[in-house]
């Protein structure tokens, strides 16, 4: 099989691969790009735990095939601090133990960003709905949802 | 030096704060590697057959069309797995469930296995291994297995536990029983009697991350294995057994494990892959697929359960039995006996009976999941006991109560119970104004008590002290939910230290001593013990340090906040000297100073939680809601607060997928219909409210802190509460777990006599 080249922008830098027709994003990010962030819990779309933001939108990499990556934008996991300074939600989440065996939290750290990216001052029925696409067996969510209003709050500058 | 673990009231600095975990910034940025993130040179990439059949016998398996392909480098059968199990049964199950080998017993049982360069090659061969089967009659249900005419699963296994021992196989392969004093005189006793049969369905551990690992067998007869596991002292003995290799020979290095609950105690994959590596002569990479973690790694339990309960109009329970049925999949192992050692552990009772079965099914092989078979057996008893309270008039919290176990109280399993927390946690409940918050049309109020055994272990402990004065601290529990953070808190209890001087490491089994799995609740419990035992060691070998230094006895230093201190008056000027300035000289004093630890860690207390909950259900669907719950439970002692918060969160979480949707469904064929997230659905984050919880500390008297395990009672009660809470809900007992909207439909219609 002949394989395909990619053009694309991964944490804002121009990244290019050859990957086989059939291989997905999360494929890609891990095995050919040693982008090792995001997980396959389920590989059918069902778990979140691959969730990347591409052109803005949060997508399960594993339903997304690595050729249409051509000419997009994408954010993972490995781009989300600046250097060693934690985005807020990474922050939080620590903060709040909103994380047990962490296998989930790649995924949520990034749909919790592409939340506030668009809604700052999430309720926490938005919250809950946003991030009903990952799973995480451990928490119970609660310190999930805690540690997102916190950092929304921090984010939004209306506390330290 | 002997150890004394025994509970010393003291006030913590550093235990009970709630400081950042030392693995959190890996886990938050994406660097933290688990089981499917190590690559080795030259791997190879492995992908495993498996039966379609719920039952059937392998007449011939031929794997020369797909040995052909290019880039397979390895096929493998049971043949390159040969039985080294010399009688031991238990090890014999482990083998026949990692590589079927004259039969497959259950849809998904592996039968062969592949290693090419490429998923491409790997998933072409998969294709060309041809396998003749012999289909075989088949059963799934658990109370069908024990049918006269059910098809028999192993002609080998005769009920053990009964006497005379029978001369017919049977699908029941033990029977075990547990109590004491005469159920028959106390039901004669009772004014009321509840009798009711329940069942629930078989429910998976649900960890994100699916079963992974890295295997190396070398040409000198070495092997590395990067695992994730919950346990990987015990999954190199499993694999240096079934493989024929000695223990030393075999490195096991545990990953990150992304949730496990007991479902990573068990060996599926990890002999397969070594068994490949062998074969291929190259490192190989084994991968689950979320398919195979459903249909080939170990569920809980499919009950069917009966209860009776009898008690005096005033409310005391004169005679309670159970009778439980517990699926095990094809291998006997002790799953009804442990339900039915848990059933009544709540309660102080005179007369109680409880036998359990245990019954071989055409599903996976039966694994651990969170206090294993405790939540089934409490579901069944604490609905029984709602309904007792509802029959006599009385408070269900009431009754409870007035029959709660104490210390004192002959458990009904055996042992007499020290300290215990079931009484504080009703009593605590009573006093929650969750119990007597407004509840709205269509919702209904349940609450349910758990127990769990709790489990020590043995354990060992390395906790170096660095020459710049900071302590690494290498344990051999895995850390499934924060350990690290709560040991790293107990070291620097003991010594006198800050958290951020004290890095906790899970060390490999290369370097460490032997450790039992991280089950049981044990984690924290065994390996905090360890812990302050090292540690202690430590400051032995640093007061003889500050003896050489100021050049008198040993016997004259004493250790206090950290420091070495001179004792009496005549050393007055002798200034103490800091865990620092002992390590800073420590290459002039006798060298590298450490403490160390080798135990068995007995005495895990016992532990048990009350919750609460309120649920509405729509008439409509039968879609249940829950819409409060809370959790109280006794945690002996809370080493880092928020991460014994996040068990008992996590657990009622877990719990709440189990009574509302969670259930393993099969079709006549006895193929899983549902191995998948979408189909098999656990709780997502808009399904479930906040959840509130309440730590109590009744310390464990064999423990220096008080600690009692936290990690597993917390799924004890949901199951209970949440029928109960419906069953207010509704105006309809439940007995049948899920209670999801269909069951909950027929459940109404049946009420209205439709």
């Amino acid at each position: 099989m002949s394989s395909i080249a990619v053009s694309t922008t991964i944490n804002g830098d121009d990244v290019e691969f050859l990957c086989r027709a059939d291989e997905t994003l999360l494929d890609v990010l891990r095995n050919r790009l040693g982008l090792l962030g995001a997980k396959e819990g389920c590989g059918t779309g069902d778990c979140g735990a691959c969730s990347t933001i591409v052109d803005g939108r949060v997508v399960c990499s594993c339903l997304v095939l690595g050729a249409e990556a051509e000419g997009r934008t994408i954010e993972t996991i490995e781009g989300m601090a600046n250097g060693s300074e934690l985005h807020p939600l990474q922050a939080k989440f620590i903060e709040h133990a909103a994380l047990q065996c962490g296998i989930c939290t790649p995924g949520f750290l990034i749909a919790a960003k592409a939340l506030l990216d668009v809604n700052p001052e999430p309720t926490e029925e938005e919250i809950r709905y946003w991030l009903a696409g990952n799973l995480c067996r451990c928490t119970g969510y609660d310190k999930i949802v805690r540690a997102v209003q916190d950092a929304a709050l921090e984010m939004r500058g209306e506390r330290a | 030096m002997s150890f004394d673990a025994a509970f010393q009231n003291q006030n913590f600095k550093s235990v009970g704060t709630r400081p950042l975990r030392p693995d959190g910034v890996d886990k938050v940025t994406g660097r933290a590697r688990y089981g499917a993130d190590f690559n080795m040179p030259g791997q190879l990439v492995a992908r495993v057959l498996r039966s379609p059949h719920a039952h059937a016998r392998i007449v011939a398996i031929d794997t020369a069309r797909a040995a052909a392909v290019k880039g397979v480098k390895a096929v493998i059968t049971a043949a390159d797995l040969p039985d080294l199990s010399n009688g031991d049964k238990a090890l014999f199950n482990i083998l026949d469930n990692c590589m079927a080998r004259t039969k497959a017993m259950y849809d998904g049982h592996a039968v062969a296995a592949v290693a090419a360069i490429d998923e491409k090659a790997a998933k072409q061969a998969m294709k060309l291994i041809d396998v003749e089967y012999e289909v075989l009659p088949h059963v799934v249900d658990v109370d069908a297995a024990t049918e006269p005419d059910a098809p028999i699963l192993n002609d080998a296994v005769f009920t053990t536990g009964i006497d005379p021992a029978p001369t017919t196989a049977s699908n029941v392969a033990n029977r075990s029983e547990f109590g004491h004093g005469d159920v028959e005189a106390g039901f004669a006793d009772a004014d009321v009697i509840v009798e009711r049969s329940y069942r629930t369905e078989q429910t998976h551990q649900g960890y994100i991350e699916p079963h992974a690992c890295v295997a190396s067998c070398n040409p000198d007869g070495t092997a590395d294995l990067w695992v994730c596991t919950q346990g990987h002292f015990v999954f190199r003995q499993n694999c240096a057994d079934l493989l024929g290799l000695e223990v030393s020979k075999l490195r096991v290095t545990s990953s990150e494990i992304g949730g496990g609950f007991g479902g990573k105690t068990h060996v599926w994959a990890e002999p397969v892959a070594l068994a490949l590596s062998r074969k291929a002569g190259r490192p190989v990479k084994l991968v689950m697929s979320r398919d195979e973690v459903f249909r080939a790694s170990g569920p809980t339990s499919a009950t069917s359960i009966d209860v009776k309960i009898g008690a005096t109009k005033d409310g005391k329970i004169t005679a309670a039995t159970a009778t439980l049925r517990y699926s095990n999949g094809p291998y006997a192992d002790i799953w009804a006996e442990l339900g039915a050692m848990t059933s009544f552990a709540c309660y102080d009772l005179k007369n109680v009976k409880t036998v359990g079965f245990e019954v071989l099914v055409n599903r996976p092989k039966v694994a651990a999941y969170r206090a294993p078979s405790a939540p089934m057996a409490a579901f069944a008893v604490e609905s029984a006991i709602d309904e007792l309270a509802q029959k006599i008039g009385m408070d269900a919290l009431d009754l409870r109560i007035r029959n709660a176990a104490s210390e004192g109280t002959r458990s009904s399993y055996g042992p007499v119970y020290g300290p215990i927390g079931i009484g504080p946690t009703l009593e605590a409940a009573q006093a929650h104004p969750h119990m007597t918050a407004p509840l709205g049309t269509n919702q209904g109020r349940g609450m349910a008590c758990g127990f769990w055994f709790n489990f020590g272990g043995q354990t060992c402990t390395d906790l170096n002290v660095n020459a710049d004065g900071t302590v690494t601290l290498a344990v051999g529990t895995v850390d499934v939910g924060g350990s690290r953070a709560s040991l790293s808190l107990v070291a620097a209890e003991e010594l006198g230290i800050d958290y951020q001087d004290v890095k906790a490491v899970v060390a490999d089994t290369g370097t460490l001593g032997y450790n039992d799995m991280t089950d049981g609740s044990r984690g924290t419990f065994s390996s905090s013990m360890a812990t302050i035992s090292a540690a202690r060691n430590a400051i032995a070998v640093m007061r003889q340090r500050a003896a050489l230094t100021w050049d008198i006895p040993v016997e004259d230093v004493y250790w206090e906040d950290g420091h070495a201190k001179a004792a009496g008056a005549k050393y007055g000027n002798l200034a103490p000297l800091s865990v620092k300035e002992i390590a800073a000289e420590s290459g002039n004093t006798g060298g590298p100073i450490a403490g160390h630890s080798e135990l068995v860690a007995d005495g895990a207390g016992v532990s048990f939680a009350t919750h609460i909950c309120d649920v509405e259900v729509d008439p409509e669907t039968g879609a249940t809601s829950v819409i409060r719950y809370t959790v109280i439970q006794d945690a002996g002692k809370a080493v880092h607060p928020a991460y014994v918060e996040g068990q008992y969160q996590g657990g009622a979480a877990q719990g709440i997928g189990w009574a509302l949707n969670e259930e393993y469904i099969y079709g006549e064929d006895g193929r899983l219909q549902n191995p998948g997230f979408l189909d098999y659905r656990i709780p997502v984050c808009s399904d479930l409210p906040m959840i509130d919880t309440q730590i109590l500390e009744i310390p464990n008297p064999n423990h220096p802190y008080g600690v009692r395990g936290v990690g597993e009672t917390s799924i004890v009660p949901p199951l209970a509460a949440i029928a109960n809470a419906v069953s207010n809900a509704v105006g309809v007992r439940m007995s049948h777990i899920p209670m999801s909207p269909p069951r909950i439909l027929a459940a109404l219609s049946r009420q209205k006599g439709e």
